[in-house]
């Protein structure tokens, strides 16, 4: 449904993204991960046709998205970063709008119209002008318009951002109502929405794509190792290496003033143990043991840095 | 309904949703009434005089003293004006970003264009028409030639329609409205000078084609009751190169 080949986009100086190749088959969710400027907005909108790529080809259901722009935009749905409202129009007038301008009839409009502020929870508020909603009701305005006229592909620029937690459940839900009779491509930089919600994730960072897998996979390539937070009274002259000696232990980086240690370990080792273990046998004083959780960051250094031999993990 | 009509009529939605379009309208109006008034009080006074001084029933022209008067004057107004009905059109999309719904909708960008020109026009036409009813007014009491005041109306329309392509490219420039109503202002003051130093230049070619590319002397020419085929060229051509202007602009923004 979706052919990516070799696409690479250059603002002037700035390469957002640089040979990106994927493929996104009928009727699959698949996630586009990575932090703030990995290239996840410029790649939807070549997608959609906004703008065309420096090099490579782009296709939306064997449509060219940039020679046949009109096709392309028709099968369609599209929620930018920020939702692109009309604050002077009232949501119903807004819908009707957007739904002449994909060219419905008046008849299918109408009946559209009714499901889609169903679907998104706006039946309420559909005579309310949409500046004075609440940023939760403005993104659903923003997805109702991207579902309107019923479009086979879906590219929503991070649905759930700034939305308070119950709003993002009812977000997610309605997504996964959606899969399976369209093909969805999101974007988000959370890690788990990514891996509750789709069937594949791609994860680019720094305009490339950095791995692309299904989400049990990627848990499974993630964790073999977990990451704990140590906080001592006082610290041995070499500490570092001392702690590095401990079985199990993989990596160690000492935090520059105080005396905390971010330690990484093996999954199979009882680090926990040990480790409170040293500091009590050297009346280090432990003030602080905690684990902590993989960021982003720390997701893409292990992706990107990480052996094959890793793969091997016996979940 | 044809994009262009669902454009159009978005527009004008949001148009009188906003208190500017009240605010130009109110101007406008004021001043054209006033203008008018004034004018009107002047011509009374001086046929006044006349009666005074000849004894008999003085016939003065109302074409000369009072319409040519208003409509020289509302040149000036309409440049004031119309740069800030035009400088929404695309500098809020792009603030608000929905200048990317419309582009990802599958529609030309011709027919954006269009619309947001059309809409422009339409309220102009709205207003001009309001206008209509000074001359209706002054009909009953006074005699006049009327093809004068509908050439001179011509020229409004053309004239005022001009002024809106050109507020409609430099709202297509930018993202802050304020910069695009004073650019718009800015090209348009600089064709009248550019009128005014061709004149002082005289029969030279370069004062020609400085007087050509000013309105000046085309407004003047339809005011005055000539309806010349170049004129209207003038100002039909002009709106076209500032409407593949505007389309040029909004399409150079997508490729950065
Ligand atoms: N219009 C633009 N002009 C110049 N640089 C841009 C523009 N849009 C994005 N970029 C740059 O491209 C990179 C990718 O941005 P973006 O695609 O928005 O990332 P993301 O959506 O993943 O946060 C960033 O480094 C950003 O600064
Ligand atoms: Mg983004």
């Amino acid at each position: 449904m979706i052919e990516v080949q070799h696409v690479t986009k250059q603002y002037g100086p700035i390469t957002a993204i640089q040979d990106i190749s994927f493929s996104v088959k009928e009727g699959e969710i698949v996630a586009f991960l990575g932090p703030n400027g990995a290239g996840k907005t410029t790649t939807m909108r070549l997608l959609t046709g906004y703008m065309p790529p420096t090099e490579g080809t782009l296709r939306i259901a064997g449509y060219d998205c940039f020679e046949s722009p009109i096709q392309v935009k028709q099968r369609i749905g599209y929620l930018p970063e920020s939702p692109p409202l009309y604050l002077e129009l009232t949501v119903h007038e807004y819908l009707t709008f957007v739904g002449r301008l994909k060219g419905l009839s008046s008849e299918l409009l109408t009946q559209r119209k009714c499901r889609v502020l169903e679907q998104t929870g706006l039946v309420d508020v559909q005579h309310r002008v949409i500046g004075h909603l609440s940023r939760g009701y403005r993104q659903r305005v923003g997805i109702a318009q991207a579902i309107l006229h019923d479009p086979p592909v879906l590219i929503l620029d991070e649905p759930t951002v700034g939305l308070d937690p119950n709003q993002i459940i009812e977000i997610r839900d309605l997504i996964k109502s959606l899969a399976g009779t369209h093909t969805i491509i999101l974007s988000t930089h959370i890690l788990s929405e990514a891996t509750a919600l789709c069937q594949r994730v791609i994860i680019i960072h720094q305009g490339r794509i950095a791995a692309i897998d299904t989400p049990e996979q990627l848990s499974a390539r993630l964790r073999h190792s977990q990451k704990l937070s140590l906080t001592v009274k006082q610290s041995l002259p070499d500490m570092e290496p001392q702690l590095r000696a401990i079985p199990g232990v993989q990596e160690v980086c000492a935090a520059p003033s105080s005396n905390t240690f971010i330690v990484e370990a093996s999954l199979d080792s009882d680090i926990q143990e040990d480790l409170t273990q040293f500091v009590v046998k050297h009346g280090l004083g432990l003030l602080e043991l905690k684990s902590q959780s993989l960021s982003l960051e720390d997701v893409f250094i292990r992706l990107t840095h990480n052996t094959p031999s890793n793969k091997t993990d016996k979940s | 309904m044809t994009p262009v009509h669902t454009l159009v009529a978005k527009e004008l939605r949001c148009f009188f949703v906003s208190p500017i379009v009240y605010v130009v309208g109110a101007v406008f109006l004021g001043i054209f009434g006033l203008l008018s008034y004034w004018a009107v009080v002047e011509a009374s006074n001086q046929a006044l005089r006349m009666m005074q001084m000849t004894d008999t029933f003085a016939q003065i022209n109302i074409n000369d003293l009072v319409f040519r008067k208003v409509f020289y004057n509302l040149n000036l107004v309409l440049m004031l004006v119309l740069p800030l009905l035009t400088m929404r059109l695309f500098a809020e999309e792009r603030k608000l970003r929905t200048f990317e719904l419309l582009l990802t909708s599958p529609i030309g960008i011709n027919e954006i264009v269009t619309a947001k020109f059309l809409s422009v026009v339409i309220i102009y036409c709205i207003l001009l028409t309001l206008t209509a009813l000074v001359p209706m007014v002054l009909s009953a009491y006074v005699s006049f030639d009327w093809h004068p005041v509908f050439t001179g109306y011509l020229a409004l329309l053309l004239q005022g329609a001009f002024m809106l392509a050109i507020g409609l490219v430099a709202s297509a420039l930018t993202e802050n409205q304020i910069i695009a109503a004073f650019l718009s202002f800015g090209v348009i003051l600089l064709l009248w000078l550019l009128g005014a130093f061709g004149s002082t230049l005289g029969d030279t070619p370069i004062g020609h084609v400085f007087s050509y590319i000013s309105f000046i002397e085309h407004y003047d020419r339809l005011v005055r009751g000539l309806v010349h085929v170049k004129d209207l060229i003038y100002y039909l051509s002009g709106m076209a190169l500032m409407w593949f202007a505007a389309h040029q602009v909004v399409d150079a923004h997508r490729w950065n």
